[in-house]
């Protein structure tokens, strides 16, 4: 399969993350969004791996090169993890205070 | 079409579909419902790449864990309903816009690149993604790394609790 076409996946999947988050005002839709993006470059890291690792096969049939892009990956998966569970507290924190999740009553730090 | 190459499509479209209705649809729950659905699909590409460590993981860990966290805390804030005011069209025509162009860059960039060109990804073959090559490579060159993402681990429970706590 060319890359190309797993390079387009992934940015039309990052850009639909990025327009959910400049247009949406639901804080939990916006973390939605953010969690899509982290995704897509997911995505976008597993198949570069491969593409790494079939251009280094044809020379030496056992060798292991491109399995970092995937550790990248685990790793990025135990962040994510980690970040959405501070996250999803800050929000339900946020909805203590303000009684809505709308990210347009956080302007306290514009004024 | 080879039967891979269908099997690609029919996952890069559900993957973009449902993408697209987390965004469209206003109820939250259904948004995260569609999002688990682009997980699936997400997953599914991984089989494809034969990166079945990292499948089996985005299943349990996303689709599993994450988004039945998301759908806690919906619940527990009770907005399974539709409380988002309808807003300004030319703010949403402007985040349109500006996530467009963004994709038109990327992909002109990318079209251009020489190292690109001509270069595939290795489907149903290659055995980099099995759990044996994978945890072979983690435990003899990324311990550390590993072991730090343990500590995150925990400092990211001790701080949700102690946002979360009512005081």
């Amino acid at each position: 399969m060319p890359i190309q076409y797993y390079l387009g996946l992934s940015m039309m999947l990052f850009c639909i993350g990025i327009v959910g988050v400049l247009t949406r005002r639901n804080a939990i839709i916006i973390f939605m969004c953010v969690e899509l993006m982290l995704n897509s470059v997911n995505l976008l890291l597993v198949a570069l791996s491969k593409m790494h690792h079939a251009s280094a096969v044809a020379t030496d049939a056992l060798t292991t090169k491109g399995a970092e892009g995937q550790l990248f990956v685990f790793f990025i998966m135990v962040v994510a993890a980690a970040e959405v569970s501070v996250g999803l507290a800050i929000i339900v924190m946020m909805y203590r205070n303000v009684h809505s999740v709308d990210v347009n009553f956080l302007n306290r730090l514009k004024n | 079409m080879s039967p891979t190459q269908i099997v690609f499509w029919l996952l890069s479209v559900v993957a973009l579909v449902s993408a697209l209705m987390v965004l469209i649809s206003r109820n939250p729950v259904n948004s995260v419902l569609w999002l688990i659905l682009t997980f699936f699909a997400i997953s599914g590409h991984y089989l494809l790449l034969n990166a079945q460590f990292l499948f089996v993981v985005n299943l349990i860990v996303y689709a599993g864990a994450i988004m039945v966290l998301f759908l806690f805390v919906i619940m527990l804030m009770n907005l399974n309903k539709e409380t988002e005011p309808q807003k300004n069209k030319w703010l949403k025509l402007t985040g349109a816009i500006t996530g467009g162009s963004l994709l038109w860059l990327l992909v002109s960039i990318v079209r251009s690149a020489g190292d690109m060109q001509g270069k595939a990804a290795m489907v149903k073959e290659g055995n980099i993604g099995l759990i044996d090559n994978l945890g072979k490579i983690l435990f003899n060159e990324y311990v550390i790394p590993f072991e730090i993402s343990s500590v995150l681990f925990l400092s990211a429970m001790v701080g949700a609790v102690v946002i979360g706590k009512k005081d």
